[in-house]
């Protein structure tokens, strides 16, 4: 066994490496249902968290030439990330179960020393009900902080929050 | 039913806190709820896969429009393995840091020390099939940090790798030998066993290093690799 190098923070300058466009990842030309996905990040005050680095990896539709199937998006000044992306399908989960539809994200930024990775899904679809990682879940507020609202034509809406009676549910992987 | 292995979970001593009072900015940042304990799915063990054509590598981070930047030229190199030993062949590593006097290419770096128009401090290499990495750069400068009072930032270099999928994502920083601010950083010192701060700070590699041009560090990244036994949720 090797021992692992540990996370370290990824800092406040960590835009050197940013390229905008992987926030789009549909700009290979992938097909299929286009949805832009958006939301702030807040921290335990409700302020903006301005200098995050949001990434988003959905086993849904597969990764292509077309698809990259991963997006990064800076945070702006009023904390908000923005993506635009294919409206994943259900994944299998373990054993027979489906998993509803749903990204996985991960939330860097200074103050964060590793990443603190959550679930989006989408307000509306009958999996919800049956989805095993949304039905360990107890409190239907902190449930709810994992289900993207929709908004507008093509849009959902998801706001995270670090920390606080609002706090979104994070995970243990 | 699927049989895939998840990854082994993160030991504690390699784990930096949410929580590092010491490391102010933590305070507003750390949830304060029980994370949601999850075995790992496709989603948790597949990522994405950059390929050099779409995503071009930049291997010497020291020349930019062929003028050479200012400092320390080095030379870092090393391997990505995963927990197990395997390498991680083909697989992007981000770079990114600052000039030599301890200044970043960026707009928020307010620091008062001069910018270098032959350093911009990003880079983008692939591992080979061995899992072997090489890139040249300087080596970058210091730099105070509003953390606490007199509070400097160690020598260091940012990382961020992929490895073989999104659960074993990796952002970290690489520091280099003997640097007397170690003992002093907070972020560094987030890390609780001595141990494995170690795996932070880079070796000089006499024998990477280059006769009459640059001076040679090695520096290896272990990732998450599978648990041997494959686990199912009840
Ligand atoms: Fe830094």
């Amino acid at each position: 066994m090797h021992g692992l190098t540990p996370s370290q923070t990824i800092g406040p300058y960590w835009h050197i490496i940013e390229h905008p466009e992987w926030a789009d990842l549909t700009r290979f030309g992938a097909k299929g249902e286009r949805i832009t996905l958006s939301g702030r990040i807040l921290d335990g005050d409700g302020a903006p968290v301005a200098d995050a680095a949001v990434e988003i990896w959905q086993a849904d539709p597969p990764a292509s030439e077309l698809f990259p199937g991963f997006g990064r998006s800076r945070t702006d000044a009023e904390g908000t990330f923005r993506f635009i992306t294919l409206k994943p399908g259900p994944v299998p989960g373990r054993g027979n179960v489906q998993q509803a539809p749903h990204l996985a994200m991960a939330i860097f930024a200074r103050g964060l020393l590793k990443p603190l990775f959550t679930r989006v899904y989408f307000a509306g679809e009958p999996a919800n009900e049956t989805d095993p990682l949304l039905n360990q879940i107890e409190d239907p507020l902190r449930r709810a902080s994992l289900i993207a609202q929709p908004a507008g034509q093509d849009g959902f809406v998801i706001d995270i929050h670090l920390q606080g009676a609002r706090e979104t549910v994070f995970l243990d992987i | 039913m699927t049989a895939l292995a998840p990854l082994r979970p993160i030991p504690p001593e390699a784990d930096p806190p949410y929580d590092a009072p010491a490391y102010r900015s933590t305070e507003k940042r750390h949830p304060t709820h029980k994370l949601l304990p999850w075995v790992h799915t496709v989603t948790e063990l597949t990522g994405p896969h950059f390929s050099p054509a779409r995503f071009p590598a930049t291997t010497d981070l020291s020349v930019v429009n062929g003028k050479q930047a200012l400092g320390e030229r080095i030379i870092v190199a090393g391997k990505v393995m995963d927990e197990n030993g395997r390498p991680v062949p083909n697989t992007m590593i981000e770079i990114w840091q600052a000039n030599a006097a301890g200044r970043y290419h960026h707009p928020n770096d307010q620091h008062d020390a001069p910018l270098d128009p032959n350093f911009r401090g990003e880079g983008r290499v692939f591992t080979n099939e061995a899992g072997e990495y090489r890139f040249i750069s300087i080596k970058p400068g210091r730099y105070p940090w509003r953390n606490h009072p007199n509070a400097w930032r160690p020598h260091h270099i940012h990382f961020s790798l992929f490895g073989s999928g999104f659960a074993a994502r990796l952002i970290t920083q690489m520091y280099f030998p003997g640097d007397p601010l170690l003992p002093l950083d907070p972020i560094f010192l987030a890390v609780p066993d001595a141990a494995a701060r170690e795996r932070l700070i880079a070796r000089f590699d006499l024998s990477l290093t280059e006769p009459e041009w640059a001076l040679g560090f090695r520096f290896d990244f272990v990732l998450r690799g599978k648990a041997a036994t494959p686990m199912e949720h009840p």
